[in-house]
């Protein structure tokens, strides 16, 4: 059993990295990711909303959404499906909201540290992404919250590693076109390209 | 109003202000859709109509919705406009549309439709922001439509499915360069074309952080040398 969670944590961190296999919330990866701390404040924060909303709108997908779902409400010909999308931002969008209320509550040192980040996050594709994507795999409750944190570690992974490379990349001399960037999408290009090996791996 | 804004909104996203090239917007399915000419055509249509359609619809509202809940408001506008995308391709060309998988509910989230919505249909009469959506989607089709052409082209020697070089395989001449297939490739094409453009348009070019400083000349190594 713990075998199979750690099997579906691995596979999406490094096979099926959400920003560099995938290319979700690129627009923030790319543009969030001239300095390290910033971009380990928005890893935080995609790990955290992602652990929250995935699991979500697992529950909301199987039983509420489902063909057939609604079973339990005496409406077992109802399929709900059509409405998937609004349903999903609107959680991911609430969900967002009420973090942002209870850290700024109770944990006041994250929520000054997570900044303009936390509300930036409801358009960061990677978030619906993994929602979408764990329909598309037919998780279950127990496998989509893993999912979840592995989706948003591997996201965090990915970007602060770019900061990584754009700080020293700061110092180095590229053609005046290229620079900022034109230089980044290659950057990430080369990353990816890396990241390709571990494609043929299975566990 | 005279008709030049409406040109100005219309053309101006296409090199000058392109979402991909210069705003970063609407970037992850730039890249995602772009190994086949065919599916790049219809994820671009999807976007322009959607990015057209919800500025219009938002910027007719604008005055009604509370700043409070504006992006909500906004979410569910562009969300209905996908679904009706959504719903449309499963419906017509439902090949296309496992192909493009959840790409298209991701139009959602695109920030293209998201920040022109934000940036500019709130502030602006219908007309003019539909025209605005319609020049943004168009800026984003011609960057896709390029590097989907590359790829498909040199990476398959096709283009929508037609022959074009005659593959190896196939007893033509042309040698596939199957790494064009691969996704990370796109990244690449895409820098090359920001690079393309900026060297057209160097007002584009982004200001240094630190200046480099210059090599030491001889002339002062040697001064110093004989100093020593």
């Amino acid at each position: 059993m713990f075998e199979h969670y750690l099997n579906i944590f691995i596979t999406t961190v490094f096979i099926e990295n959400i920003a560099l296999s995938v290319f979700l919330g690129m627009c923030t990866f790319l543009a969030i990711s001239k300095k390290i701390d910033a971009a380990i404040g928005l890893g935080i924060a995609v790990i955290v909303v992602c652990l929250i909303t995935v699991p979500l709108n697992n529950l909301i997908f199987n039983y509420v959404l489902r063909d057939g779902a609604l079973a339990w409400a005496g409406l077992p010909n109802t399929n709900l499906e059509f409405v998937e999308l609004i349903s999903y931002i609107g959680v991911i969008a609430a969900a967002v909201q009420i973090l942002e209320m209870f850290l700024d509550k109770y944990v006041p040192a994250l929520y000054n540290a997570l900044g303009v980040f936390l509300p930036l996050i409801t358009v960061n594709c990677a978030i619906l992404g993994a929602s979408l994507f764990m329909v598309e795999k037919d998780l279950m409750f127990g496998e989509s919250v893993v999912y979840g944190l592995g989706a948003g570690f591997g996201w965090a992974m990915a970007i602060v590693i770019l900061a990584g490379i754009r700080e020293k990349l700061k110092y180095s001399d590229i053609p005046e076109g290229l620079k900022g960037l034109g230089a980044t999408f290659i950057i990430v290009g080369l990353m990816s390209f890396g990241f390709m090996s571990f494609g043929g791996i299975s566990l | 109003m005279s008709l030049s804004r409406y040109k100005e909104a219309l053309y101006k996203p296409l090199i000058d202000e392109n979402p991909i090239t210069l705003q970063i917007l609407g970037i992850c399915s730039a890249l995602a859709v772009t190994n086949n000419l065919t599916v790049t055509l219809v994820m671009c249509v999807a976007l322009t109509s959607v990015c057209s359609f919800s500025n219009l619809f938002i910027s007719l509202i604008r005055n009604h919705i509370p700043s409070s809940i504006r992006i909500i408001v906004q979410m569910t506008i562009i969300a209905s406009l996908v679904i009706v995308v959504d719903e449309l391709l499963k419906a017509y060309d439902y090949e296309t549309s496992k192909k493009l998988s959840v790409f298209v509910g991701l139009i959602i989230t695109n920030c293209i439709v998201m920040g022109r919505a934000e940036a500019f249909a709130m502030k602006e009469k219908p007309l003019l922001s539909f025209f605005d959506g319609l020049g943004n989607g168009l800026g984003y089709s011609v960057i896709l439509i390029g590097v989907a052409a590359i790829r498909e082209l040199f990476g398959a020697g096709t283009l929508m499915g037609y022959e074009i070089l005659p593959l190896v395989s196939n007893g033509g001449w042309y040698m596939a360069n199957n790494l064009l297939l691969l996704p990370p490739s796109s990244f690449i094409i895409i820098g090359l074309f920001i690079w393309a453009i900026r060297s057209y348009k160097p007002a584009q070019v982004e200001e240094d952080d630190f200046a480099l400083s210059k090599h030491k000349t001889n002339e002062d190594l040697t001064k110093r040398e004989l100093n020593v």
